[in-house]
């Protein structure tokens, strides 16, 4: 616990610091649980004069993500947030503001989609934006959500990137949980992050035009841009994690590994079920002599699949955590589906299963991930046909 | 024609046009199906066709005209083909009717 | 050490969080590892509220709910004797309890001899020196009477730290008085 001082901060604050350290230009919400006090201690950090930055209150997500695609246009530093509903509200929007190469930042609190209406967490809102166009993170830990916040600008700014950036915390679990947490004081933020608009704005001196008609002439080509704007980002990712770890000796990757050394077998997570799956290895698999390790997916998209597979390739069987589903798919929880089809184009053959668990704020307890661990191992031997064709439903009433 | 436009490569992020104006390039005329037509003798210089005009077409020019009854007006009202989309909304909006909506030959 | 889990009891408004956070602050300054947080889910003035602290000497990974602490901590004296309140406590955990009455009492209304009690009379302590019944740095002094969990001068600055100066001093002398007149049965 040495060196800075640490503060006690939900994951919401320890989020509202960082972006009081980004010193943005611009901030556009809309309440909403369980992101609301994110946008709430920043209104209160505006209100004091410790952050100069134009709040704009909207009558929706959909008005709070256009005025954040018109001001980062206008050339600001533009912050948003929200979960769930206000995501699902975002979505028409989150795939403009990607398209128009507008380097957004957004915290995403992660909770449940309706119906029925539930307020608790799962990755239903993340996994739906999977595919917006959106760089994606997600964090475990307070100080990781703060950081996060920090690194999502140098990646989205960067001249390579521009695209909008999502960092990721747990609704409830981490954006209502105290932990300590050392913030980034503004003048070496904006050292890491210099306030810089490296991106084509609207500005009268020199007119263009944003968000014209891309005829089917046109078109494709801004697509493909966006696809080797996500490669560059993975590049800009490593780059600036790098530099990170030398400024404030927190070192992030966009795959965390656990115990994954000497481990035979994985699971795979993200977000806070991660740290429970942490605390079973420890206390519960290792003291039993299972060789057990946890891949934590920090980088959502672009998605690691480099890495990821070079460690699964070594082990003898995996399971999967997915916190949503996507109804009817062929393989059931969306990680699991990148995390497959990275298998087949890598030529892994691991038998990989998939886990759905803890769906609208149902706690993932340890006997649930010994059911997982148990499963897992039960793979032991086989083949990737023996692999179940459907997830295991782990926490549910039959 | 394709295989002169730039690649993804050089064109710029996001699909900004850098160059301002350059919209007059793109012609829209070949949309339309109908041409309207502007009776100059039955013109009364309202204006709203002017007004109305979505695609901002019609033109207003400082050029005199006398009718045959010897009505004398400083202004006339005539229509860019090169943009005109031919929807009609002039037409339907002339109090004179002065706008007659003809088949486009082309 | 090991792991060391509380749970406190309150109504919206009664600083039960706050209380959570600042346990957690002093554990961290003790040199543990902490977390604190509420009850999730939709928060009401006067409704009951629950709020957590996990201590641990080594990394907390899990962000799983309490569900046997080793301490509940009650800060609304209308609460004792709720089966909500003892629910999952540990046998030969902490029942602390703001109330006028003696701890043999409260552990008859309780009816759990395996449990220790610690009582304190919060309310009145804290009318006398706000004027008003917030009571949760007195709450923190008993549990740290009670079970050593933290030292008081950590706590201390823990409550240095979190409140504003002119707050500062009068939670000081709170949380010493209910430090020093707290009364337990173990
Ligand atoms: S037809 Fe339509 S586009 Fe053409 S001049 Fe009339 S209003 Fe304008
Ligand atoms: S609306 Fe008709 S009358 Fe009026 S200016 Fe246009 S053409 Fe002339």
């Amino acid at each position: 616990m040495a060196g800075k001082k640490k503060l006690p901060l939900s994951g919401n604050t320890a989020i509202a610091y960082a972006v009081k350290a980004a010193d943005v230009d611009v901030i556009s919400a809309y309440p909403i649980t369980p992101q609301t006090t994110i946008v709430e201690k920043l209104t209160e950090f505006v209100a004091n004069g410790e952050l100069d930055a134009e709040v704009i209150h909207v009558e929706s997500e959909h008005s709070a993500l256009s005025a954040a695609v018109g001001a980062s246009a206008a050339g600001a530093r533009v912050f948003t947030a929200s979960s769930s509903q206000g995501i699902a509200l975002m979505y028409e929007i989150m795939f403009i503001a990607s398209s128009m190469r507008l380097p957004i930042v957004m915290a995403m609190a992660t909770r449940a989609l309706s119906a029925p209406i539930n307020i608790w967490n799962d990755h239903s809102d993340f996994m739906a934006a999977s595919d917006t166009g959106w760089v994606m993170m997600m964090a475990h830990t307070n100080q990781e959500a703060h950081d996060d916040i920090i690194l999502a600008y140098k990646i989205a700014e960067h001249p390579d990137v521009l695209l909008p950036v999502i960092t990721a915390i747990d609704g409830y679990f981490m954006s209502h949980t105290i932990e300590p947490v050392e913030p980034i004081e503004r003048e070496e933020a904006l050292k890491f992050i210099p306030k810089k608009v490296t991106w084509s704005v609207l500005d009268p001196d020199n007119p263009v035009t944003m968000g014209p008609l891309g005829t089917p002439e046109w078109y494709y080509e801004f697509k493909r841009q966006q696809h080797e704007a996500m490669k560059k980002a993975r590049e800009v990712f490593d780059e600036a994690t790098k530099e990170f770890e030398k400024v404030f000796g927190r070192r992030y990757e966009p795959v965390e590994y656990f115990m994954m050394d000497d481990a035979e077998y994985a699971l795979v997570a993200m977000g806070s079920v991660a740290g429970n799956v942490k605390a079973y290895i420890v206390k519960e698999a290792r003291k039993r002599g299972i060789k057990l390790g946890l891949i934590r997916v920090k980088l959502f998209r672009p998605f690691p699949a480099e890495e990821i597979m070079e460690v699964i390739s070594n082990l003898k069987a995996v399971g999967v955590i997915d916190r949503a589903l996507a109804f009817g798919s062929s393989y059931g929880g969306p990680l699991y589906g990148d995390i497959l089809s990275a298998a087949y184009t890598r030529g892994v053959d691991t038998p990989i299963v998939n886990f759905v668990a803890g769906l609208g704020g149902r706690p993932v307890t340890f006997r649930d991930i010994k059911a997982m661990v148990d499963a897992t191992l039960a793979l032991d031997g086989k083949t990737r046909k023996d692999v179940p064709k459907e997830p295991y439903f782990i926490g549910v009433r039959e | 024609m394709t295989a002169q436009l730039p690649g993804w490569k050089s064109l710029p992020p996001g699909a900004v046009i850098t160059r301002p104006g350059s919209t007059v390039e793109y012609k829209t005329h070949d949309w339309r199906t109908l041409r309207p037509v502007i009776d100059q003798e039955r013109c009364i210089r309202c204006r709203l066709c002017w007004l109305y005009c979505p695609e901002g077409t019609i033109i207003e020019l400082d050029k005199p005209y006398t009718t045959k009854t010897g009505r004398k007006y400083t202004r006339t009202y005539e229509i860019n083909y090169d943009y005109c989309k031919g929807c009609g909304i002039c037409a339907q909006e002339c109090p004179a009717k002065a706008i007659k909506m003809v088949e486009e030959v082309r | 050490m090991g792991r060391f889990e509380i749970r406190w009891h309150g109504r919206g408004g009664m600083g039960a969080v706050t209380a959570a956070e600042l346990t957690a602050m002093a554990a961290v300054k003790t040199g543990y590892y902490a977390v604190a947080f509420p009850e999730f889910g939709a928060e009401r003035r006067g409704a009951p509220v629950k709020a957590y602290t996990r201590i641990d000497d080594e990394p907390i990974y899990e962000k799983t709910p309490i569900e046997e602490p080793d301490a509940v901590v009650v800060l609304d004296s209308s609460m004792v004797g709720q089966e909500a309140v003892l629910h999952g406590l540990k046998s030969g955990g902490w029942y602390i309890a703001n109330t006028a009455r003696d701890p043999e009492e409260v552990r008859k209304i309780i009816g759990r001899d395996d449990v220790k009690v610690a009582t304190v009379n919060a309310t009145k302590l804290a009318m006398e020196v706000f004027k008003a019944p917030i009571v949760n740095t007195a709450m923190i002094g008993a549990l740290v009477a009670a079970t050593g969990i933290v030292p008081l001068e950590k706590v201390e600055e823990a409550v240095r730290d979190r409140f504003p100066e002119r707050y500062v001093d009068p939670n000081i002398k709170l949380l010493r008085q209910a430090y020093e007149s707290v009364r337990k049965v173990v």
